[in-house]
């Protein structure tokens, strides 16, 4: 199956996603991720105010399967998490690009997601 | 190199995302576990089952011989019977699970778990009479698969799937008239399948024995025949379905070192038989208890899903765990998590206030009756 991968973003090799608009950030797992992963059911997410480290292990995604853990992409402090993902994970599943997010970062000092990779990258990473 | 079902061309033309399980190449779902295992319990949901491995046993002596292989009673079955049983060591630790089906007066065809098909055929041929004795072991892997049509809907459509036969065909007119553990020969395609009401699911359903070579056919022929009220199911949502239903999975909560009577399965010993192996064990547990019991469990709070090798802790205190869970997931059906666990026998009673420990954080639970999901 062909997994979307939108040009605009950055990606780590554990299949996370990185949106940088200005000194914040936005996080969630890939659609290739998701897919993989199959239907989720529980999210933990990381505490409000928490200071990161790039490739951090920060939040759980729980599928029907198997949890997972999720690695910041990008340093920083957790300025928001995603509340709506308590009462509806599957919302990663049918939007992990739009209402699937899982955290937004206020980005540390020089953090510019550097080591990311580009959408081209990261599609060939998972053959898509 | 995996091996491959007879539907496998299906699979792969339906979007099924194939994984491997037990050395075969399989569905894991097909659009969604979920809505796989929705499907299931409310219309119906059709399985490959074909990894899972077939040996007959035929001849005079095969009543005898397997009835001392088995825990289960062979008294209890007859043609177009089947059951439920198990194949111990001689420590009474479970070999495998499995069902026989009778097909004749002296022939069972016997289903055993994918994962267990070499271990289970090795124990049988160690323990073949020296002489044969009229005893036949014979494997039809790579010959016959399987389907389970599950779920509500199913007895609806099962009729259609099989030929009408001058003078009837096996005991029953119609498979729709099997009731539950009950089997018959018929006929698809001028060929003879074999249609028992049995599953994994906790649904009414049935399971279809046929030859490779129209195995395809009935396949198309079962999601024609139900059109919307029909879909291909995945290995995850059977997982779902039978963890709901509190059903026993090999590996999880069977072993070699755990015995039908730990496990709560003695309704499926056969203790008046005079022989089988592991016997002298399990009576004798039997009689003095055992040191762990399994049980089936709800958690009383929304909490990440239970996962197998988590501890179970009697409620608060600061004591190691007492217990462990050997299977467990979100219950889609209920909305919570659920799972299946071995204890101490005095903390395994319905109604047991426990906690489950996940990622360093406690989480209440109730030990609860089977099946766990209840219509």
């Amino acid at each position: 199956m062909e997994s979307n991968v939108p040009q605009n973003l950055k990606y780590a090799k554990s299949h996370e996603w990185l949106l940088i608009e200005g000194a914040t950030a936005t996080v969630g797992i890939t659609d290739h991720a998701q897919h993989e992963l199959t239907d989720i059911v529980f999210v933990e997410l990381p505490a409000m105010g928490r200071q990161l480290t790039a490739g951090e292990a920060c939040a759980v995604v729980e599928s029907v399967k198997t949890a997972s853990d999720i690695y910041t992409p990008a340093a920083g402090e957790v300025c928001e998490v995603n509340a709506a993902l308590a009462g509806n994970p599957g919302l990663i599943n049918t939007d992990p690009y739009g209402q699937g997010w899982l955290f937004k970062l206020k980005l540390a000092p020089a953090e510019t997601g550097q080591g990311l990779l580009a959408a081209a990258a990261y599609r060939s990473q998972i053959g898509s | 190199m995996l091996k491959r079902t007879a539907l496998y061309e299906d699979h792969s033309q339906a979007g099924g995302k194939l994984v491997e399980f037990a050395g075969w190449e399989m569905p894991l779902y097909y659009t969604s576990i979920l809505e796989e295992h929705h499907a299931v319990r409310t219309q119906s949901g059709l399985f490959d089952i074909s990894h899972m491995g077939q040996i007959q046993i035929r001849g005079a002596g095969a009543k005898s011989w397997l009835n001392g292989m088995v825990t289960n009673n062979l008294d209890r079955l007859k043609p177009g019977l089947a059951h439920y049983t198990l194949l111990c060591n001689d420590q009474g630790g479970v070999i495998d699970d499995l069902y026989i089906y009778q097909t004749a007066p002296e022939t069972y065809w016997l289903v055993v778990n994918a994962s267990r098909f070499e271990a289970d055929l090795d124990w049988m041929l160690k323990h073949r009479p020296a002489d044969g004795q009229g005893v036949q072991i014979e494997s039809l892997r790579g010959r016959y698969g399987a389907i389970a049509w599950q779920g509500p809907k199913a007895v609806d459509f099962i009729d259609q799937l099989v030929e009408e036969v001058a003078g009837g065909g096996g005991p029953k007119p119609n498979p729709s008239a099997l009731k539950k553990n009950e089997l018959g020969e018929f006929r698809f395609a001028a060929t003879p399948i074999w249609i028992a009401r049995t599953g994994y699911t906790g649904e009414d359903g049935f399971e279809i024995l046929a030859a490779d070579g129209i195995l395809p056919a009935v396949w198309k022929q079962c999601l024609a025949l139900g059109k919307s009220l029909v879909r291909p199911v995945g290995l995850g949502a059977r997982d779902t379905l039978r963890t709901e239903a509190g059903y026993p999975l090999y590996g999880h909560e069977l072993t070699e070192q755990i015995t039908p009577v730990e496990a709560g399965l003695s309704w499926c010993v056969g203790f008046d038989k005079p022989v089988f192996i592991g016997r002298e064990r399990l009576l004798q547990q039997r009689a003095d208890g055992v040191p762990r019991k399994a049980i089936a469990f709800k958690m009383k709070e929304k909490c990440p899903p239970p996962r197998p090798g988590y501890g179970l802790f009697a409620p608060g205190t600061t004591a190691p765990a007492i217990g462990t869970v050997t299977s467990g997931t979100q219950s889609p059906s209920l909305g919570a998590g659920i799972g299946l666990g071995l204890v101490p026998p005095a903390l395994g009673k319905t109604g047991t206030q426990l906690e489950l420990e996940i990622r360093g954080k406690k989480y209440p639970l109730e030990v609860v009756s089977k099946p766990i999901y209840k219509k």
